[in-house]
Order: C-alpha cells, then sequence, then structure tokens
C-alpha cells in the first residue's frame, strides 16, 4: 500500500514468468506424470505385482530406489504403474461429469420455465449431500472396483457444472448476437451449442482443470478406504491404505502420497494460471 | 425480511422430504444385498435362516411400503435400527456425534484463527513473502490428501519424534469422564478432571491439524481476495486522505466488508469438516461419525448409512439457511434483490 521504494521495472519476460511461472511449472509436473503413466511398462524397473517376499520392507535403496512393501513389491514400479489408474479415473469422471453437467444447466438456463426450475432442483438435491458421504454409500451399495467407484462419483459430481453452465448461459441468452442467431432462424440446438456455448467456455475449463486435482483426491481417499480399486492393483491411495500402519517403515505409504500431491497440486498450479489469463482482472485487482 | 425468511425455510423443507426420497432409493435400488454381508455364506445358504433375517429387518415389503415406514419413523425421531449394532440408528449417532463435533469445531477454529489474519496480511502485504507464505500454505493445504497428511503427522510426531499421543481420543489407561454433553474437553472440565482435559486436548491436536489443512486454504484464499477487493474500495481511500491509521483502515474499514464471502464459505466449510472427518478418524482411530460411517458402509447396514446421510443433508441445508440468513443481516440488499 505504501509506495515508499519504486518498484524495479521488470521485463515481459519476468512479468510473464511471475504471473504464469507457477502454471507452467504445474503443467510440466502434469505432463511428466502423463509421460510416466503412458510409458509406466517400459520406465518402471519390476512388474507393479511381482511379489519377494524375501524382499520385504526394505528401505529406499540402488535395487529399490523408493523402497518396497510388505509383500516386497517395487514402490517405485507400483506408484508408477499407479498414475495410469489415478489420471484415468480423474480424466474420466471430471469429463463425463463436465459433459453431463453442462448439458443439463445449459439446456436448464435456454428452456427456462418449468424445465428450468425441475432441473434446478434436481441440482440442488445432490448438492444436499456431502459428496465424499454420498460416493461411500453408493460406492459401498455397488460393490467395489474401479467402474463402480467412478460411477458413484459421477453421481455427485456433474451438480457444479450444472450451476456454472446455467449461469453462463443465462448471461449469455439475451446478447445481440445470440438474438441475431435465432432471427436468422437457427434451431435453438444450434444456437446453445454452436452459439453460447463457445462463448461461455473459458470458466467451464478452469473448473474442470481445478476440479482434475480434486476428483483424483476423492477417489484416492476412497481406495484409501477400501472402496476403490481391488487390490492387487497399484493404486496410490489404496497404498497409503496397505502402509498406513508402517510407521517405521515410512516409504511405504510417504512416496504415493506424495505422487497424489504433486499431481493434485500440478492441476491446482494451471488452474489457477489459467483462470488468470482468462480474466486477467483478477490478477491486477 | 419474514417473507424471505418463510420462503427459505418452506425450500428447505422441501429439500429435506426430496432427500429423504432420494437416500432411501438409493440404499434400496442398488445391487449390494445386505444379508449376504451380513450373515456370512454359510447362514445366507440356509433360506430358513434369510427368510427369517429378511422379516425382521422388513426387508420383504414391497418397497413403497417401506419408504413409508421410513418416513414415519423419520417423523417420529426414528431412524430405524443399524444391522450391525442391533441398535437405534439415532442412538448410535448419538453416541459418535460428539467426538466429531468436538474435533472438527477445533478445527474449525483452528483454520479461522490462522486464516483470517494469514488472509489479511496477505492482502495488505502482496506480493511480498507473507503473500507467498500465504498462497504455499493454502496450496498445500487444498492438494494434500487427507488421509496421507494424517500418516505423516503419526509418522512423525507420535511414531519418530514422540511429541504427541498416538490415535484415538484417551489414552487407554486413562478413565473417560462422566459422560454429561459427551464432549471429552467440556465433560473433563465439569468433572474438574484436569488431568483428563489435558489427555483429551492433546490427542486432539494431531487430528485438528490435519482436518482444518484443506478448511484452513479456502479461507485464507478467500479472505485474500476479499480483502483485496475491500482495500480497492473508495471508502477506504477516503479513510487514508483522511489521515486515519493503517491499522484502524484495514481492520475497522475494510475488514468487516470483506466478511461476508467468508462467512458464506466459513459455513459450507463447517458442513464439510463434519463429512471430510471420514478419513481423518479412520486414520485416527477417533470413534466419530465419520469411522462410523465408514464401518456402515463397508458392511451395507443400510439404515446406519440413510440416517447417517439424512442426518447430515439436515445438517447440510440447516447450515446453508444460516449462511443465508447471516447474509441478510450482514447486507440488506440480499432481501430486496
Amino acid at each position: 500500500m505504501s509506495a515508499t521504494a519504486l518498484p524495479a521495472v521488470a521485463t515481459p519476460g519476468q512479468r510473464w514468468r511471475r504471473r504464469y511461472g507457477l502454471a507452467a511449472f504445474g503443467g510440466g509436473v502434469i505432463l511428466a506424470w502423463v509421460l510416466a503413466a503412458l510409458a509406466a511398462p517400459w520406465i518402471a524397473p519390476y512388474p507393479p505385482d511381482f511379489v519377494d517376499v524375501a524382499a520385504r520392507l526394505r528401505p529406499p535403496s540402488a535395487a529399490h530406489w523408493l523402497g518396497t512393501d510388505t509383500l516386497g513389491r517395487d514402490v517405485l514400479s507400483r506408484v508408477v504403474h499407479g498414475a495410469r489408474v489415478s489420471l484415468s479415473v480423474g480424466f474420466v469422471v471430471v469429463l463425463l461429469g463436465a459433459l453431463f453437467g453442462t448439458l443439463v444447466g445449459a439446456v436448464a438456463a435456454y428452456a427456462g420455465r418449468w424445465a428450468e426450475e425441475a432441473m434446478m432442483r434436481l441440482t440442488d438435491l445432490v448438492f444436499c449431500f456431502p459428496p465424499i458421504i454420498l460416493a461411500m454409500a453408493i460406492a459401498a451399495a455397488l460393490g467395489i472396483g474401479t467402474a463402480n467407484t467412478c460411477i458413484a462419483m459421477l453421481v455427485v459430481w456433474w451438480p457444479k457444472f450444472a450451476r456454472l453452465a446455467r449461469s453462463l448461459v443465462l448471461a449469455q441468452r439475451n446478447l445481440e448476437y445470440v438474438e441475431a442467431a435465432r432471427s436468422i432462424g437457427f434451431p435453438p440446438s444450434h444456437i446453445l451449442l454452436r452459439q453460447i456455448l463457445p462463448n461461455a467456455l473459458g470458466p467451464l475449463i478452469v473448473l474442470v482443470t481445478l476440479d482434475l486435482g480434486n476428483a483424483i483426491l476423492v477417489f484416492a481417499g476412497l481406495s484409501f478406504l477400501g472402496l476403490g480399486t481391488i487390490p492387487p492393483t497399484a493404486e496410490w491411495g489404496a497404498m497409503v491404505g496397505e502402509g498406513r500402519q508402517l510407521v517405521q517403515q515410512w516409504w511405504v505409504a510417504t512416496f504415493p502420497g506424495l505422487a497424489i500431491l504433486t499431481v493434485v497440486m500440478g492441476f491446482n498450479f494451471v488452474g489457477d494460471g489459467l483462470r488468470d489469463w482468462l480474466d486477467p482482472h483478477a490478477r491486477t485487482r | 425480511m419474514l417473507r424471505y425468511v418463510a420462503a427459505r425455510l418452506l425450500t428447505a423443507a422441501f429439500m429435506v422430504l426430496l432427500a429423504t426420497l432420494a437416500v432411501f432409493l438409493i440404499a434400496n435400488s442398488v445391487p449390494g444385498d445386505p444379508v449376504l454381508s451380513q450373515l456370512g455364506d454359510l447362514a445366507a445358504s440356509n433360506p430358513a435362516t434369510v427368510a427369517e433375517y429378511r422379516q425382521k429387518w422388513g426387508l420383504d415389503l414391497p418397497i413403497w411400503d417401506r419408504y413409508w415406514i421410513f418416513l414415519r419413523g423419520l417423523l417420529q425421531g426414528d431412524l430405524g435400527s443399524s444391522i450391525v449394532s442391533r441398535r437405534p440408528v439415532l442412538a448410535d449417532i448419538r453416541d459418535y456425534a460428539p467426538a466429531t463435533i468436538e474435533l472438527a469445531s477445533v478445527a474449525f477454529l483452528l483454520s479461522l484463527l490462522v486464516g483470517l489474519p494469514l488472509g489479511i496480511l496477505a492482502a495488505v502485504r502482496r506480493d511480498s513473502w507473507i503473500d507467498n507464505l500465504a498462497r504455499l500454505v493454502s496450496l498445500v493445504g487444498v492438494s494434500a490428501p487427507t488421509f496421507w497428511l494424517a500418516f505423516i503427522m503419526l509418522a512423525v510426531f507420535y511414531g519418530w519424534l514422540d511429541w504427541a499421543p498416538g490415535p484415538g481420543q484417551l489414552d487407554p489407561v486413562s478413565f473417560p469422564p462422566d459422560r454429561v454433553t459427551g464432549l471429552l474437553l467440556v465433560d473433563s472440565l465439569l468433572a474438574g478432571d484436569w488431568e483428563t482435559f489435558q489427555d483429551a486436548a492433546a490427542h486432539l491436536v494431531l487430528p485438528s491439524i490435519v482436518l482444518a489443512s484443506a478448511t484452513l486454504g479456502l479461507i485464507t484464499r478467500t479472505t485474500r481476495a476479499a480483502m483485496l477487493e475491500a482495500l480497492s474500495q473508495d471508502y477506504v481511500r477516503v479513510a487514508r486522505a483522511k489521515g486515519l491509521r493503517r491499522r484502524a483502515i484495514v481492520l475497522g474499514h475494510a475488514a468487516p466488508n470483506a466478511m461476508l464471502p467468508v462467512v458464506t464459505l466459513g459455513g459450507l466449510a463447517y458442513a464439510n469438516l463434519l463429512s471430510g472427518a471420514v478419513l481423518t478418524e479412520t486414520v485416527f482411530s477417533w470413534p466419530g461419525l465419520g469411522r462410523y460411517t465408514y464401518q456402515s458402509a463397508v458392511a451395507l447396514d443400510f439404515p446406519a448409512i440413510m440416517g447417517i446421510t439424512m442426518i447430515v443433508a439436515v445438517v447440510f441445508v440447516a447450515v446453508n439457511i444460516l449462511v443465508d440468513l447471516s447474509y441478510a443481516l450482514l447486507d440488506p440488499r440480499v432481501v430486496k434483490g
């Protein structure tokens, strides 16, 4: 607030780095994880389910960079393979949830009247329930397994997109370009999908990015509780769960947790950067 | 104002009714079979045992009859009986709730005590080291998996440094105080048992820090954003032109106006703490609602799951109303708009 010292004039490069440095770093972290997930079978030193009881609970060493777990499985190999599960579940849940939620919200806003009322009350209804508890109940009821857990998460995932999409479409609905499209005689589906949605896409993309980290966290949490993947699938949350009693053998639970932390932070950094980029006003305020 | 309150209450009542239907349908339309999960394979292979079990828990009635029974029971405060504990669900919840309320309240207080000053300082000294620290704290807090953070805290401060007590609410050797409120801190003070109070407080430190981490991040970020907005307003410039001291401007003028979004978020965050306790409680063997929920979900104990989900949904709706009403009090324009 006080202007005792004039700030040094930043070069464009410095300014860019200060503004988007974190986002670029986060993007790099995500890219690294995606590559690791894709190349997992080739870069992991051991198969993820390779059991070597003689080498159980070994601390990190040259043979096992991140140590071994209770069954002598290589933690590094399991962490690398775990990226496949976590990333794909994150993308599937968030993209499907965003698709469905956006459709519901956009159609509700554009249709108006009772259709809007009904759809938004349904959205409110899902919002009444805390996501983890509802997802837990559904996942437990459907039976344990990656696909079922994804379904359970989808049930609680779409409403936030419905709300956002509705408010975005409402803001656009009466603008001149929509009126123009209507007067040309485009059908409502064309106006909604080809005219309005592209103009409302920015905030949706930000929410998707921030939400990817969130979805990975929730899925890992459910897995940690034993409601996600079926053992022996290498999954980060389940790995922390398997190692949580092993305080002396800290490496079993610590490294998969670090993997979750870095991926989620990566998505948060990128989401933050995207928000600044789409709304420069938010940054200078 | 009265009309506004009445309208909000009516909507809320309708939402709760819809929620009962939703909970009921979810619990009933899923393929998982509570009989199998409860009786075990051996007993479940005997048709007589299965039939007896189904009849005892009303599992053989048509679905709408069961919804009607469920709803009628709800009105009388009867949430049914847990299949696992064989006790009324409400009694179970009453037993487990205080531990969660105590934990969530301490965690909430903690995140307010740290998050509000941190957010205000970050806004006042924007782009300084404290702003960066605030950003780091909130990003790590939001990004770290709760269950993992809980493990790390236990491993470091209990297993390695031995500064904090282990999991649980009390040391295994100490006796819990007479139950009055169910909140150990309160009950031990009422009983004048200073040692138990200290023990209970010490056991609260780690789990409440873990539970507070995510909320802390949200509160810090929201406070910072709202403060930045408030500090750029004309009345702040006027106050500065008048020569008011900086402390008076920040705390007296800007902060009260920045509290609106923080109140909204705070209310929701508290409700979220109650449910976020599931993971924290599991790691810390905390005898609260979170662990009860988890155990019921794994055992497919539908009456218990429905009961908890119902209660939490009601709390959520109630908190939302309180937030709306406090909004209306803080900013009279809300009612008119």
